[in-house]
């Protein structure tokens, strides 16, 4: 990759004397208007970029807005007291029946602990697979390999979630019904296996980048110094790219959280909290496909309505945050990269 | 090297300026078509969505100069958009509510009800399950988590895997309202977001029970008897089957005799259009 690299650049090189001699092929000195002109048309250009930046930035700030805007409602209704039990029953009950004419409840607990419970199950999976893919990709593989590799797990990427779901309801549930003889094939365990390998791309180029980002002169110094390639991989480079790493499972982790239409199909959306809490072969409901599933018909302006905004809520403060603690590791690969 | 950068930027940008361009000439070429010719606004419910769509589509190919958008948002939308005066014709599963129709006459709106398909929900079962026949009760009780294994109801010793479809479809709240008569599903029920995922479930899953609309039947499912009563076209139709019911187009007034309205509302009794609501999985009225 970084030998390929080199090459166009040298080229680049090699050209710039050549079109510096086309430059001074213009007329020196400019007429007052042709400065004006340019110095109008650069102004403008900065504008212009600046307030493209804007839009995506803007764009983030205005999807707060309006989801912290359409939850309100489900809160703050009627006195302190009773916005106050609405916000407890929301996070600590269990009996999810927002549409149910009579007697709606919403007790989110077991949609939070659905989320929680099949994004930490596909850590279990993704990040010893995406890690250890990563080490052999940055330190092991042949060059030949590494260049086929790369690209095909960056294929996985690509695939369109829709394809996992349908895979995961079609193959994967059937087989663990005959293999595990469980009762439910969509369930945690699927979610979560579909849900890790959605994952593990992020993981390994994130890894990889940080991995390779550690000097060549520090893996010769640990060479000189006699130590073995394990020992060099287990006490030199890990440690140095562990900010890398973490940032890279953190990565992995909001792929994994904030994915819909995968836990949509697999997870078999029933509103329960497993038990015991390690049977993954029962079914589970997330916050994202709750979310998908019921805004389709909720009139709005009805508490079902605000119960979803505030869910969605939730799950931006779930990822806000954890791409806040992902920013914090990242920073502190480049400061590293930086000193270096 | 450099140069051939710039030139591709070049190309690039006037690739550009021609697309803009196309989109602009094409968009005034709409703009123009549209100020000529009517407009059918039809909204509402997702399960007449695909007749919807269907006869749309045939009815533009006779009428190519007629403008006519679906939206599938539900039949409460429907209801709601109708009673504004946002749509031409309303697309429901359910008929109107009290509130809405109401609402209707206070808008100066007369909401008129044309049936065009019969809708039959078919509860489902792995072809391998012994079990061939349930009460409407039995059914209710399985889903409400009272009833967990197959032997409770003369089946094998085998758990029951209930699935139902996701709270905002159309065939939820058929199922609901007549088998469930509005009680609470238990928190074990899993819930697929379309007739096909169930059908995949159910045919993959021994101990499964599920519903779908009678256009999805096939040999890989099996359904049961409701109340002692097989679904089919007939018992559909004829309103027999316990879990049946008409579909439903609202439009305000009954439709000026001839315009594109009453055309597209009378669809269903052409040749064309039973064919249309067949193919779609519902049961054509023509057989009561």
């Amino acid at each position: 990759m970084r030998q390929s690299d080199r090459s166009p650049n040298v080229g680049v090189a090699n050209n710039t004397s050549v079109q510096a001699v086309v430059e001074f092929s213009r007329p020196l000195l400019l007429t007052p208007g042709q400065d004006l002109f340019g110095y109008l048309a650069s102004r403008a250009g900065r504008a212009f970029i600046f307030l493209v930046t804007c839009v995506s930035v803007l764009a983030v700030l205005l999807i707060f807005y309006f989801i912290v805007r359409e939850a309100v409602p489900f809160v703050m209704l009627g006195s302190v007291k009773e916005s106050l039990a609405r916000v407890v029953e929301f996070l600590t009950r269990k009996n999810w029946f927002p549409e149910h004419g009579e007697h709606p409840e919403f007790g989110a607990l077991t949609i939070i602990v659905g989320s929680v419970y099949v994004t930490l199950v596909a850590l279990v999976f993704a990040v010893p697979l995406g890690v250890l893919s990563a080490i052999f990709l940055s330190d092991i593989a042949p060059f030949s390999v590494r260049e086929i590799t790369k690209p095909v797990i960056e294929l996985l990427a690509a695939i369109p979630s829709v394809a996992y779901g349908f895979f995961a309801i079609v193959v994967v549930a059937p087989w663990l019904q005959n293999k595990f003889g469980f009762t439910t094939g969509a369930n945690a365990l699927n979610a979560a296996m579909i849900l890790a390998l959605m994952a593990v791309p992020t993981i390994i180029s994130v890894a990889e980048d940080s991995l390779s980002a550690v000097g060549r002169e520090i893996r010769e110094a640990s060479y000189g110094l006699g130590a073995t390639r394990t020992e060099t991989m287990l006490k030199v480079v890990i440690p140095a790219a562990h900010s890398g790493i973490i940032a890279s499972i953190i990565l992995g982790m909001m792929r994994a959280i904030g994915e819909t239409m995968v836990v949509w199909m697999a997870a078999g959306m029933a509103a329960q909290i497993p038990s015991p809490w390690w049977d993954l072969s029962q079914s589970v409901r997330p916050i994202t496909a709750t979310i998908a599933q019921e805004m389709g018909e909720t009139p709005q302006g009805t508490p079902h309505y605000y119960s979803l905004f505030a869910l969605g809520v939730l799950l931006l403060i779930f990822t806000f945050s954890l791409n806040l603690v992902s920013e914090h590791f990242m920073s502190r690969v480049k400061l590293k990269g930086g000193s270096a | 090297m450099r140069k051939r950068k710039e030139k591709t930027v070049k190309t690039f940008v006037g690739t550009l300026l021609i697309c803009a361009e196309f989109v602009a000439v094409t968009l005034m070429a709409a703009n123009h078509v549209m100020a000529q010719t009517s407009r059918l606004n039809i909204q509402g419910s997702t399960t007449v969505g695909p007749i919807g769509d269907a006869f749309a589509e045939a009815y533009k190919a006779m009428h190519p100069d007629l403008n006519i958008t679906v939206n599938k948002t539900g039949s409460g939308d429907g209801a709601a958009a109708i009673v504004d005066g946002r749509c031409d014709i309303a697309m429901m599963s359910r008929f109107m509510k009290d509130t809405e129709f109401k609402k209707a006459v206070v808008n100066d709106i007369f909401p008129v009800a044309h049936v065009i398909a019969m809708d039959g929900v078919c509860v489902i079962v792995h072809p391998s399950n012994p079990v061939k026949a349930l009460t409407s009760a039995q059914v209710r009780a399985i889903y409400k988590g009272e009833v967990t294994n197959w032997n409770q109801v003369g089946g094998p010793n085998l758990p029951i895997v209930a699935i139902s479809r996701d709270t905002s479809s159309g065939t939820y709240e058929t199922f609901e309202e007549l088998v469930m008569k509005k009680e609470k599903m238990a928190s074990g029920v899993e819930y697929v977001s379309s007739n096909p995922q169930a059908h995949a479930r159910v045919s993959t899953t021994n101990g499964a029970i599920g519903y779908v609309g009678l256009g999805f039947l096939d040999m890989k499912v099996r359904a049961l008897q409701i109340d002692g009563i097989t679904p089919s076209r007939e018992t559909i139709a004829k309103g027999k089957y316990p879990v049946s019911r008409p579909l439903f187009l609202f439009t305000n007034g009954y439709p000026k005799l001839g315009s594109a309205i009453h055309e597209f509302c009378t669809f269903y009794l052409t040749e064309k259009g039973q064919e249309i609501v067949e193919a779609k999985g519902f049961v054509p009225l023509t057989n009561y």
